[in-house]
């Protein structure tokens, strides 16, 4: 932009009695500002629009591919709720999704980022493994609740060092807890050949099968984690509304200052928090292997620490709606794999909509805080219109019109 | 000349006549020489004759007219118009949320207006960003000085200048320095901004803005931070650019500094614009009247202390900052109940720590803080240093801070008002669970007495107004029936209806015979409500004078004067 | 010993030369004020562009060599960009969380890469490869007279383009942000957005170059990962991991590029030591989490000795709002 002082004078000012009407530098056509406030409708409507722009694009993706993205959404939808045997396998897949998510959520009301969910889900699964290898002759209500004991305890630790660090000298947790992802993962790996570890059964590296002795009862054919996993969404919602420990939570997660001017011990409240948080990944990870694989594995987690911030976040931390969120997000997983077999979409198409889907719903968060205002053309070239006139045109709410590369 | 003689008849203190007769309350002359109705009536109805008129005064440099900038249902600018001669200082008067920043604001682009137009030398103009501004020669100095601590004096100055794509310092360096040395600035470009003192930082920030050649300069409250000495050499500056052919905005809400170097004063009431008078025309009183709206009663009251006992004793109290720089220096004074003990100082010369260091926030390397109870009074007391503020609240030590950062350290921001209050008391709660039933009943009782304007007590703290938010955290504080009370700035960014509720708060606890300890930065304020004062320089306690006795020059100079022995001595006998 | 160091050297500029241009693209990212964990996503969809890229040139243009090269340059180069730029949408125009939206930069971009990875392999009947020409000129140089010199032409005069592309990029890079007026501008707006607004500097559009050019290179770090360390044929897991030792790598190298050089080599070596020095009684298993051990090492000890001036620039992780402060 030029500027304007070079502009002839005399027109100018003989005008400048009047008001000018031109403006000579080109006016923003819009400007924002903040929302005061947002009705509930109205934040639905901003939501919806943004899941349905999510999976428009997601759409034109198919389209793109040849496929008809209705008969592809509507093959989604049956491939995950069309069958008893559907349905048992995709809530299988939302149970370890909500635990997780409800863990993760623990984590980010503080601000911590921890991203060690898959670490966590693993360390859980080879404790719970663990208690299987070394102590096989228990009874098996003590086998399998010590072994549930030993993934809370071992993803519990499994949280609580980063936190440590974090809250002695502020070492970044980002990275530590990913970190721990891949070590673990390793330390899976290298299990896999050990003896009382390894299959008997075969020389593939390999963890032996837990064997239907070993494994959680079925209720309305999925494992009982998931009824679990319900109650841990209540009791951990009650937990975050109600306890003082929860209060604790909200106050450290908005101000650390604050909650130390108010008497709390910063420190152990962080570390106490990631400790549960990293504990509920650690339980999500005997779930599945006591429950869904019968066994460990390297894909054990398979993503689930990171789908499970998803989760959290769409969900806005609250464990409640979770259920849904994970819910949905199992769908479009399960969904994804059975439209592998019928369109032969790869399967990782799930990976990309949740992408997507989490990219539009961040978008949409700008929305819900602030307003786009057309600039009212008046505004700066005469100012001598009535106020009000020019309040309600100008402050017209444009529509959230969704962008995006 | 004319300027200067206005300036010796200004710097007479004009709470002078208030001392002439002190035992009378004064109330604010009535004979303000434009009263309010007639000056927005000139501004906003007769623009046309006022620009034929211009003619024959100087030329006009920045015209703002009829500017409106709403923040939500907050009408923050309502229709103002201002204007500005060329070579002269304005200055630009209003309380606490008057929006004089706002409007500024709107005239550096920092926010674009909802309404209203902008000419610059005549040319009317579309300012959507501070770069615009800058290209149209307007330059502003913020309140909170905005440099970039990790680059040097130079790189700043540089930063956002047009110019050959690779960088030579030194040549850079020379220029900076031949421009400083023109307006008597020493400055070393070389050195880092986080080494420099606020004064210094400030003194950057007026030559950056010289050195990308504003020819309008707006300075938003510059002598907040400075000591009086510091403010005579900032005004000194200001007059040597005017000379120069500047014209200067200066923002402020302190009456003798706009009497002192302005020409002219535009006053700003909630966002709407009340006039503009010549600065020979004006007096305190006028100005008062038309800053507030009615007639103010400018005196704090001061009832004598009594039932005096001592309450807190700190003695050669030292703290180290992370840095390994010192932050308080053998610090010793005794606060007591019955009475407010004021600190003043430079800000960052030692307050906030003396504060968190006595809460058990802030660690000390040595000496005593002990608390003296009224009950099982032995002479020694309790001490605090060493306990953390969960041990403290445990003990049921009831003593009760309001800290600088009200939403950073005293109140969280996100949550409600009952969930704030219930800081302070879910740790006497039992059992696991939290009971919000008694917090909000003290909360509907502090919007009752303090008349706290809030949708309701389940509305997040951080959607009320500063004066709101202070009137809930000094309402909880004091709701704890504390025996000492320290209290930071109480009233920075306050309006002067909710500072004086905030003063009389404060002696209403001083008569309920509680120890207050109140941090200032406006050593008129702290001059008129302190018993003692306190003041701080660079760490260390630099006199504990008796503000009834000593002048505003005679402060002013301790404040700079760090922890000279002598001056200590001299200061505590008084 | 001089022997299997010489070896251990080179392998371990190969090694981190992916490693380098991850840190470099953050650095340039960082320096705006954006924090972009989604480096790892960055990567991956560089690595299946890039890889995409050439395969099709050679199919559809019959480019098997030289234009194969650029083509997965360029893509490589460009998908980073989309990456960065739906980053810098969010985060700049839309004020999202910088945190949750670089972990879903890293969601998205694994999702991206296996999907269209995937789905090259079924269209090609099994698995995606490149000629060997065009694999054959990601191979070593050979410059002539300097690579035959004893010892130094064999450690400095032998790699690849792309170790030599790095290499300048990070020289550029420190150029650029120590010597210029719009690296300084840069700094600036990384440092304090709204004292960078108040100068004049247009602080959107810094960031929003610097994070697209920075994603750019993040992407051809992650090319480097599947035309390179894979030689050409689309592994799933190819990036594995690289992407966040990357913004590790950042953090070690105090946002300096030059220093980017010398930490990229080591955890370049860090990755491949096992290759080179064994040791007796470790399993290769546990061997291979060294350089995710010393990756927490050297952040606990950097943690630990925090500096005035080698630290984070202030404005990262905040978003930038003019009318907000």
């Amino acid at each position: 932009m030029k500027s304007t002082t070079s502009m002839a004078t005399a027109q100018t000012e003989e005008k400048r009695t009047t008001p000018p009407i031109v403006c000579k530098v080109k006016q923003p056509r819009f400007h924002i500002a903040k929302r005061m406030d947002i009705s509930f409708s109205q934040l639905t409507l901003i939501h919806a629009l943004a899941l349905l722009a999510a999976l428009a694009c997601g759409g034109l993706l198919i389209f793109a591919l040849g496929h008809n993205p209705l008969e592809v959404y509507c093959e989604m939808v049956r491939g995950s709720f069309g069958s008893a045997t559907a349905r048992s396998e995709t809530v299988k897949m939302a149970v370890p999704l909500l635990i997780t998510g409800i863990g993760i959520a623990m984590a980010f009301r503080m601000k911590f980022w921890n991203i060690g969910g898959e670490g966590q889900i693993l360390i859980g699964g080879i404790a719970a493994t663990a208690v299987l290898a070394y102590m096989p002759g228990l009874p098996y209500l003590a086998k399998m609740l010590l072994m549930a004991l030993a993934a809370i305890l071992a993803g519990g630790i499994y949280g609580a060092v980063p936190a440590w660090f974090k809250t002695r000298w502020g070492t970044n947790e980002t990275l530590f807890t990913l970190m721990l992802n891949y070590i673990a993962l390793q330390l899976v790996r290298y299990l896999m050949y050990q003896p009382r570890w390894q299959d008997p059964g075969t020389k593939f590296p390999k963890i032996f099968s837990f064997g239907a002795e070993n494994v959680l009862p079925k209720v309305l054919g999925v494992h009982v984690g998931w009824i679990f996993a319900l109650i841990l969404a209540v009791l951990a919602s009650l937990y975050l509304s109600r306890t003082k420990q929860g209060y604790e939570i909200s106050v450290v997660g908005d101000s650390s200052n604050t909650a130390r001017y108010a008497g709390m011990n910063v420190r152990f409240v962080v570390i106490r928090t990631i400790f549960l948080s990293g504990a509920l990944c650690g339980l999500a990870g005997f779930f599945t292997v006591a429950g869904a694989d019968a066994t460990l594995t390297e894909s054990t987690a398979g993503g689930t620490g990171f789908t499970a911030i998803t989760v959290a976040w769409l969900a806005k931390l609250n464990p409640l709606v979770m259920i849904l969120i994970a819910l949905f997000v199992a769908l479009l997983q399960k969904g994804s794999i059975s439209i592998q077999s019928s369109f032969l979409i790869p399967a990782s198409a799930a990976d990309l909509l949740i992408g997507l889907i989490l990219f539009f719903m961040l978008g949409a968060e700008f929305f819900c805080s602030y307003r786009v205002m057309r600039s009212s053309r008046s505004s700066q070239s005469s100012g001598m219109k009535a106020p009000s006139a020019d309040r309600s045109s100008g402050a017209s709410s444009v529509k959230p019109a969704e962008k995006e590369a | 000349m004319n300027s200067q003689s206005r300036t010796d008849q200004a710097s007479l203190d004009p709470r002078k006549p208030a001392e002439n007769c002190s035992s009378v309350k004064m109330e604010a002359a009535e004979a303000a020489a434009v009263t309010a109705p007639e000056a927005s009536a000139a501004s906003s109805g007769a623009v046309s004759s006022e620009a034929e008129t211009a003619s024959a005064k100087p030329a006009i440099a920045v015209e703002m007219n009829s500017i409106s900038k709403n923040f939500g249902d907050v009408h923050a600018l309502d229709h103002v118009s201002i204007q500005l001669f060329e070579g002269e200082i304005l200055s630009l008067l209003g309380e606490n949320g008057s929006g004089k920043t706002t409007l500024m604001n709107v005239l550096f682009g920092i926010y674009f207006p909802d309404e209203g137009w902008i000419s610059v030398k005549g040319q009317p103009v579309c300012i959507r960003n501070p770069r615009d501004a800058k290209d149209l020669g307007i330059g502003m100095v913020q309140q909170h000085v905005k440099l970039v601590d990790v680059l040097t004096v130079a790189e700043n100055i540089v930063l956002g200048m047009p110019g050959k794509a690779l960088l030579d310092r030194r040549a850079i360096a020379a220029e900076i320095k031949k421009t400083a040395e023109r307006y008597g600035f020493k400055i070393d470009p070389d050195r880092k901004v986080y080494e420099l003192s606020i004064s210094e930082k400030q003194m950057v920030a007026i030559v950056k803005v010289l050195y990308h050649g504003a020819d309008v300069l707006i300075l938003d409250e510059p002598t907040a931070v400075l000591t009086p000495q510091e403010i005579q050499r900032l005004f000194a500056v200001l007059k040597k650019m005017k000379a120069d052919g500047k014209s200067i905005i200066i923002i402020t809400h302190k009456l003798h500094e706009v009497l002192e170097v302005s020409d002219r004063v535009t006053v700003l009431r909630k966002g709407q614009l009340i006039g503009t008078i010549p600065t020979s025309e004006a007096s305190p009183y006028s100005l008062t009247e038309m800053m507030v709206g009615h007639k103010v009663n400018l005196e704090i009251e001061r009832p004598l202390p009594h039932e005096v006992r001592d309450c807190l004793v700190v003695k050669n109290l030292t703290c180290l900052r992370d840095d390994g720089s010192t932050a308080l220096n053998n610090v010793s004074f005794t606060a007591r109940a019955g009475e407010i003990l004021g600190v003043a100082g430079i800000s960052g010369s030692g307050q906030k720590e003396l504060c968190e260091a006595i809460t058990g926030l802030f660690p000390a390397k040595e000496g005593s803080v002990r608390f003296l109870c009224e009950e099982g009074h032995d002479g020694e007391g309790l001490e605090l240093l060493g306990l953390s503020p969960e041990v403290i609240m445990k003990k049921g030590i009831s003593l009760a801070f309001v800290p600088e950062d009200r939403l950073g350290m005293g109140l969280v921001p996100s949550l409600s008002m009952v969930d704030n209050i219930l800081l302070k008391k879910y740790h006497q709660q039992k059992g696991v669970l939290v009971n919000r039933k008694k917090p909000a009943e003290i909360a509907q009782n502090l919007i009752d007495q303090l008349e706290i304007v809030t949708p309701g007590v389940e509305t997040p703290i951080r959607r009320l107004s500063g004066g709101n938010v202070q009137k809930v955290l000094v309402g909880r504080e004091i709701e704890c029936n504390p025996r000492l009370l320290i209290v930071a700035y109480p009233v920075r960014g306050l309006d002067i209806n909710s500072s004086y509720t905030i003063y009389n708060l404060l002696n209403q606890q001083k008569a309920k015979g509680v120890a207050v300890i109140f941090i200032g930065e406006d050593l008129d304020v702290l001059m008129e409500i302190s018993d003692r004062l306190l003041v701080l320089s660079n760490a260390c306690v630099s006199g504990i004078v008796d503000p009834r006795t000593k002048t505003k020059e005679e402060i002013g100079l301790l404040m700079v004067q760090g922890g000279d022995e002598s001056v200590k001595k001299g200061g505590q006998t008084a | 010993m001089t022997f299997d160091f010489i070896k251990l050297f080179i392998a371990a500029v190969f090694a981190g030369t992916p490693l380098l241009l991850g840190t470099l693209g953050e650095i340039l990212t960082e320096k705006s004020g954006n924090l972009n964990l989604g480096v790892e996503g960055m990567m991956y969809m560089g690595a299946v562009s890039g890889l995409a890229g050439a395969y099709y040139t050679e199919i559809w243009f019959n480019g098997a060599g030289l234009p194969a090269v650029f083509a997965a340059l360029i893509f490589s180069f460009l998908a980073g960009c989309l990456g960065a730029l739906i980053y810098a949408f969010l985060t700049i125009s839309m004020r999202a969380d910088q945190n949750v939206t670089g972990l879903t930069l890293t969601i998205f971009g694994t999702g991206f890469a296996k999907f269209f990875g995937e789905l090259m392999g079924q269209k090609a009947g099994g698995y995606v490869k490149v000629a060997a020409k065009t694999a054959r000129s990601f191979g070593k140089l050979k410059l002539g007279g300097l690579s035959k010199i004893p010892v130094a032409g064999e450690l400095f005069f032998h790699y690849n383009f792309m170790v030599y592309l790095a290499l300048i990029l990070a020289l550029a890079l420190a150029f650029f942000l120590n010597r210029t007026r719009k690296g300084l501008n840069l700094q600036a707006v990384g440092e304090d957005p709204s004292t960078a607004d108040s100068a004049g500097i247009p602080v959107a559009r810094y960031r929003y170059i610097a994070t697209v050019l920075g994603g750019g290179i993040c992407g051809l770090g992650g090319m480097y990962m599947s035309m390179v360390n894979q030689k050409g044929i689309w592994v799933p897991e190819c990036v594995s991991g690289y992407g966040w030792l990357a913004v590790a790598l950042v953090i070690f190298s105090t946002w300096n590029p030059l220093r980017a050089l010398y930490c990229g080599l080591i955890f370049g070596g860090f990755t491949i030591l096992r290759m080179y020095v064994p040791v007796p009684g470790l399993a290769t298993q546990l061997y291979d989490m060294l350089p995710y051990v010393a990756t927490i090492l050297v952040l606990i000890a950097t943690s630990i000795r925090q500096s005035k001036e080698h630290r984070q620039p202030a404005g990262c992780g905040h978003n930038y709002f003019r009318e907000d402060r």
